[in-house]
């Protein structure tokens, strides 16, 4: 035991002192189509996301009545977007149980409340759209930007099935889907804006109190200012 | 019975008077305190820390009415924080921006004690009380850093307690008995929550206020580094260019603590991340002790001395020298009062000499900074002609070289430098 956790020790510090590998680096050269303001992408990605990842996936932070601030009425939440008898209030929780989910894909499917925070809008953007038939892969399925991904292309019937084409290194499609290549591209813009959305959803209010307290304090500091001078005035 | 104390004050005031020293404190700290006129810009930061250790304090305790320091718990709750609670996301934005710019604050005012000499004689002891601060304000927020719970938190604290294995003979034994298990756990949290909450902060007040009693009683130092106590009045005795401390400074400082709120606002409502120098985008994955994140590097306030611990090569496989520097580049600006024996105290009057020494210092802090931020192979190698090492790595090592050679070399290079002639009171 005591020689385990020195290996462990050792290891780990020799990982920080060498400076680790970027494992998994991958250069994203496309930018999500990112609005806040844009409320109809919101709702739609919204009704995506509740349909194709809110089964294996879980948004345990995030209350479904939060939607109301992409202008969507308790009703409209109730009417289209729960499932199971869930409440409004309650939050974004999933039935699949975590332990059988790692049996079945060989990794949890991760909550996505804040995703977008840790992975950023473009890369999450860019991975919806880098799936690739592999058949070295348990699912048949593998991923450009994250590369030996557990997660199987859920959206193919949409995108249709693409190929790597191993000289160049990108992707083709091979089979096309229901949807063709723009409006997968919407497709997945509007549900990445939505996620994007989730991870912060009071990012947009912070901004309007953010210009109201620095409006605020621009007219302090020329007051304190004239106050300070005031009292200097002798001061030489 | 002792006769009643003779006060001037009368009504209340009087009453109190003669039962706590309540007038002649704020004149001794505040309205009769004698300050010199010539402050600039640099004096702004002492008060300003001040400022943001109360604002860490306030959001700190609002903070903790929903935060639950629990492993299963932690990282959940700050998302209800951010989500649930009113005015959570503010609270939590200025407390995490408030970490950073506590110690953008207290760098700037090093510096400042730096440039005007202002840890020379009579202030060692001030000094020495502000390494005492900074050091405690680096485990408040290595200890605070851990309680989110995401896998930067996690894996930073793994890396940071691991140092202390490295410790000949007990380390193994000693990094265990930090952490309460065998790896950073639920017990682990729960006593750095215990850490950041309540016993560093309590030390951190205690050497606020010993801070600011020993500098009351030498008086403030000046960018003249002139002794304004020298030259009094005659008949008042107050210093010829001393002036109350309120309400001159209090209403300058007001100018100031505004000026800084806006900066701070401005991050803390339209950048609160800081693109990942302030919260990491690491950190908004939950801790996992399974997954070992391809990249740990801790936030940009512990990156000069992380460099400095990754460049020292290892002994064997013993990294304890790394460690050793790490504590040693932090601990060195402690014997600043003594290793510096220039006949002048302010950067004014000193020779191109330690000016030079000073300049490399800080570009040599700077990319310290840097490099501890990316990893050490991020620049590439060199060619076979210098081993195929690291570049970055030997940048960081020539900085760490530079860095400590400002310390060791100052008792010559201050004595040789050729000062100018220092004026008998203040100049502006």
């Amino acid at each position: 035991m005591i020689k385990k956790m020195f290996i462990q020790a050792f290891t780990s510090l020799t990982l920080l002192v060498s400076g680790a590998v970027l494992a998994n680096e991958v250069h994203i050269d496309v930018k999500a189509p990112i609005s806040m303001s844009d409320k109809a992408s919101l709702q739609r990605g919204a009704k995506i996301f509740v349909n194709y990842c809110l089964n294996c996936h879980s948004a345990n932070y995030m209350r479904y009545n939060r939607l109301q601030d992409i202008g969507l009425t308790d009703k409209q939440i109730k009417d289209n977007l729960l499932f199971a008898g869930a409440k409004v209030g309650e939050t974004m929780r999933i039935s699949m149980n975590p332990k059988e989910a790692k049996k079945w894909f060989g990794a949890a499917p991760p909550d996505l409340s804040v995703e977008v925070r840790a992975r950023g809008a473009d890369w999450v953007y860019a991975y919806l759209r880098s799936f690739y038939k592999d058949d070295t892969r348990p699912t048949g399925w593998n991923n450009l930007v994250f590369d030996k991904v557990a997660m199987p292309h859920v959206l193919y019937e949409l995108q249709g099935v693409q190929v790597l084409d191993h000289e160049t290194h990108t992707l083709k499609v091979e089979k096309a889907g229901k949807l063709n290549p723009q409006e997968y591209d919407q497709f997945v813009g509007d549900l990445t804006n939505y996620l994007a959305f989730m991870a912060e959803p009071a990012k947009q209010s912070r901004m309007w109190i953010g210009l109201a307290v620095l409006l605020f304090l621009s007219v302090l500091f020329v007051l304190v200012k004239k106050i300070k001078a005031e009292y200097w005035k002798d001061i030489h | 019975m002792a006769a009643p104390k003779k006060v001037e004050t009368t009504g209340l005031l009087g009453w109190i008077d003669t039962r706590f020293p309540l007038t002649s404190t704020i004149k001794g700290h505040l309205t009769e305190y004698y300050a010199p006129k010539n402050f600039n810009f640099w004096y702004f930061f002492g008060s300003l820390a001040l400022l943001v250790l109360v604002l860490q304090i306030v959001t700190g305790i609002f903070l903790t009415m929903n935060y639950k320091p629990d492993a299963e718990l932690a990282f959940a709750s700050v998302e209800y924080i951010m989500r649930d609670v009113f005015g959570g996301n503010i609270i939590r934005y200025m407390h995490s921006t408030g970490a950073s710019m506590f110690f953008v604050v207290v760098y700037l005012h090093m510096f400042r004690g730096i440039i005007y000499g202002s840890y020379r004689t009579p202030r060692e002891l001030i000094w020495l009380f502000g390494v005492g601060i900074f050091l405690v304000l680096m485990g408040e927020a290595f200890f605070g850093y851990l309680l989110p719970w995401g896998q930067m938190s996690y894996w930073g604290a793994q890396v940071i307690v691991n140092l202390f294995s490295t410790v000949p003979f007990i380390g193994p034994d000693l990094s265990e008995w930090l952490r309460g298990d065998y790896l950073v756990s639920d017990a682990t949290l729960n006593r750095f929550f215990a850490f950041h909450v309540i016993a560093l902060p309590l030390v951190l007040l205690g050497l606020v206020a010993v801070h600011i009693v020993a500098l009351h009683e030498v008086g403030s130092n000046n960018p003249d580094g002139v002794e304004i106590k020298a030259k009094k009045d005659k008949s008042t005795g107050i210093p010829l260019d001393g002036i109350p401390f309120h309400p001159y400074y209090s209403v300058k400082d007001l100018v100031g603590v505004v000026a800084f709120l806006m900066v701070f606002f401005a991050i803390v409502f339209f950048m609160p991340e800081m693109g990942g120098y302030f919260l990491e985008a690491n950190n908004f994955v939950p801790a996992d002790p399974l997954k070992t994140p391809a990249h740990i590097a801790p936030v940009w306030y512990f990156t000069p001395y992380y460099s400095i611990l990754r460049a020292v090569p290892p002994i064997g496989i013993s990294q304890f020298p790394g460690v050793v520097a790490m504590g040693l580049s932090v601990v060195a600006f402690a014997f600043l009062p003594w290793l510096d024996k220039s006949p002048v105290k302010s950067i004014r009057y000193r020779g191109a000499l330690y000016k030079r020494w000073l300049a490399a210092f800080v570009i040599s802090w700077v990319l310290l900074g840097y490099l501890g931020t990316i990893p050490g192979d991020a620049w590439g190698q060199f060619g076979s002609w210098l081993g195929r090492a690291d570049r970055a790595t030997v940048v960081a090592r020539i900085c760490s070289v530079v860095y400590f050679a400002f310390f060791a070399l100052m008792p010559w290079y201050t004595k040789k430098d050729q000062t100018k002639p220092v004026p008998e009171r203040v100049t502006h």
